[in-house]
């Protein structure tokens, strides 16, 4: 935390020449003295590692990164680009996993910030408890859920029971454990979603919305045509930081099905599988080619949406 | 204007619904912890049930939480206080510079997935014998940490006129002296704001730590698994121990939640 300085500023201008030349020589160089750093710090911890990264996915490093691997030129590509087995069904749920909760996460919170948007008494616990699940740790949020989804003793059948509905596996089954964990993430993230919304809305003036009002608009029509419009910049903001971080997600994951996914693999995303490769078989060749396609995939879909932002803003 | 009354009605039970939703199931993972393993499997003691405090000695004592806890504080407090040294210059720099290619090679490590560094970081901080020490922890939560404030300061020092400083530098001050004596507490807030978040996600960051951590410098969320054995899951323990590791930042989000909405949503409205 800065500290705030209460003491006189001493009179010593740039020029003067009582001022060391050492003070001379930071103010003229301000401008690298302070950015050098922090890039510095970052470009050493992400820049060498991805080199690095991308020559080991030239590899068949196994076992000890270190061990005599012996360079195989694009095999690793080959044999992952035509993997059927793990390579491509993580892709695929990865997609899944990322349009389907950003799906979910945009239209619920687009209506919850609809709802939060004109001002009513207790307004402020409303906003409380949207923060919760934002800032609970994501781990925990997994647990919590997996007990919730337990399938013997979970709340989630037993509330399912007093409707008369049977027990469901939840993150148990093999084909409901991806849908499972998409809920969990939109339980946590959409929050997310409806403070930026909100921040959105509350930004905009009131003009074009009283001017459509006087034109007879009706509310769809308004939300249609003027606010939907006008919150597009802020909406494509919320899509482009939830969408990184849906492709990426782990933790939730993790927590739920532990290792591999699960043990049909039924929630191995391509995070999930680079970490298996690299952490619980140590086949680093493989798993470096994993993490370079995913990286590019991260990096097109990000070149993706700033394209439509520049759009949007225009 | 006042929104027709069916709409508030309407609106009212949608709210209702919402905030039950997002709070109900947290509210069940703590009253699991204060609950038997037993009482857990009957689903006739769901509301009902006598509360025990047996999970927690569980937690506390013989799992060791307090030394995780203590864990946990150091890492996102020593990440939080070093991000803010490289970041807040930097974030200054960068916004008044407008050096928007620089900005972001630091923000490209808000996107890259953290598992395609952590084989060559394991490696080379294995090598330097740092795997399992404070310090390789601290550096790789700085990795989350530092984007999270360059960007959040970035915002605030656009917003901040530069007017006060060259009004600071006519009085005399040289341009590092009107940063610090100028610049730097008008953006006391925005500096609250960007170490808050940067405390929260770096106390929630699982990844790195499950990696580049050791039986002694575990943090919570790694140690959150202790009670996850291969057969069967101590439930009451587990429900203790979540709730052990989210109840802290929520009350801290509970108390500074001006500052946490304003991090989460920086930049957004700007477009």
């Amino acid at each position: 935390m800065a500290t705030i300085t209460t003491t006189k500023a001493p009179r010593s201008a740039p020029t003067d020449p009582e001022t060391p030349g050492w003070v001379r020589w930071a103010n003229d160089h301000r401008k690298w003295l302070f950015a050098a750093p922090a890039m510095i710090f970052v470009a050493v911890l992400l820049v060498f590692p991805l080199a690095w990264t991308g020559y080991l996915s030239l590899t068949d490093a196994e076992g000890s990164v270190r061990a005599e691997s012996e360079f195989v030129g694009i095999q690793n590509y080959l044999d992952v680009l035509t993997d059927t087995e793990r390579f491509w069904p993580a892709v695929g749920r990865t997609a899944t996993f990322t349009a389907v909760a950003l799906l979910f996460e945009v239209v619920l919170g687009m209506a919850i910030a609809l709802l939060l948007w004109r001002p009513f008494k207790g307004q402020r616990w409303v906003r409380v408890a949207i923060l919760m699940p934002l800032v609970a740790t994501p781990v925990a949020v997994g647990m919590m859920w997996r007990l919730i989804f337990d399938p013997n003793i979970g709340l989630a059948n037993q509330v399912l029971g007093w409707v008369g509905i049977g027990p469901q596996p939840w993150l148990a089954g093999q084909h409901s454990a991806l849908p499972t964990t998409i809920f969990i993430d939109v339980w946590q993230w959409t929050p997310m979603v409806v403070l930026i919304l909100l921040a959105g809305l509350t930004s905009l003036s009131e003009e074009p919305q009283e001017a459509a009002r006087i034109d007879g608009a009706s509310t769809w029509q308004r939300f249609r045509h003027v606010t939907l419009p006008l919150l597009m910049p802020t909406l494509t903001v919320a899509i482009l930081l939830r969408g990184i971080d849906a492709l990426k997600t782990f933790d939730i994951l993790y927590a739920t099905k532990g290792r591999g996914g699960g043990s049909f693999h039924e929630v191995e995303t391509l995070n999930v599988y680079a970490y298996g490769l690299s952490f619980d078989y140590n086949e680093y060749g493989v798993s470096s080619t994993v993490l370079i396609l995913f990286f590019l995939i991260i990096i097109g879909a990000m070149w993706a949406l700033t394209a439509r932002r520049k759009e949007a803003q225009r | 204007m006042k929104p027709r009354p069916a709409y508030q009605a309407f609106r009212v039970v949608a709210l209702i619904f919402v905030v039950l939703s997002l709070l109900a199931p947290l509210l069940w993972m703590v009253a699991a912890s204060f609950k038997t393993n037993v009482d857990i499997y009957d689903p006739g003691k769901a509301l009902v049930f006598s509360p025990t405090m047996d999970n927690y000695f569980k937690v506390l004592q013989q799992a060791n939480y307090v030394e995780f806890i203590v864990n946990s504080l150091w890492v996102a407090f020593a990440a939080t206080v070093a991000s803010l040294i490289l970041g807040v210059p930097a974030a200054y720099s960068m916004s008044r510079f407008n050096m928007k290619k620089s900005a972001l090679v630091v923000l490209m490590a808000r996107v890259i997935p953290g598992v395609s560094l952590l084989v060559p970081w394991f490696y080379v901080f294995s090598n330097l014998k740092m795997v399992g020490g404070f310090g390789v922890l601290i550096i790789s939560h700085m990795f989350v940490s530092l984007p999270l404030i360059v960007y959040i300061m970035m915002g605030y020092f656009d917003s901040l006129p530069e007017e006060l400083e060259q009004a600071a530098l006519v009085d005399g001050l040289t341009h590092i002296g009107a940063f610090r004596r100028i610049t730097l507490p008008l953006s006391v807030p925005g500096i609250a704001t960007a170490g808050i978040l940067s405390f929260i996600f770096s106390w929630n960051n699982f990844m790195f730590a499950l990696v580049l951590s050791d039986a002694d410098t575990k943090t919570l969320p790694v140690a959150i698994f202790d009670f996850v054995g291969y057969a069967s899951i101590d439930w009451g323990g587990l429900m203790a121990a979540t709730t052990v590791v989210t109840l802290p930042i929520m009350v801290i989000a509970l108390f500074v939640q001006k500052y946490v909405v304003s991090g989460l949503t920086a930049g957004a409205t700007k477009g």
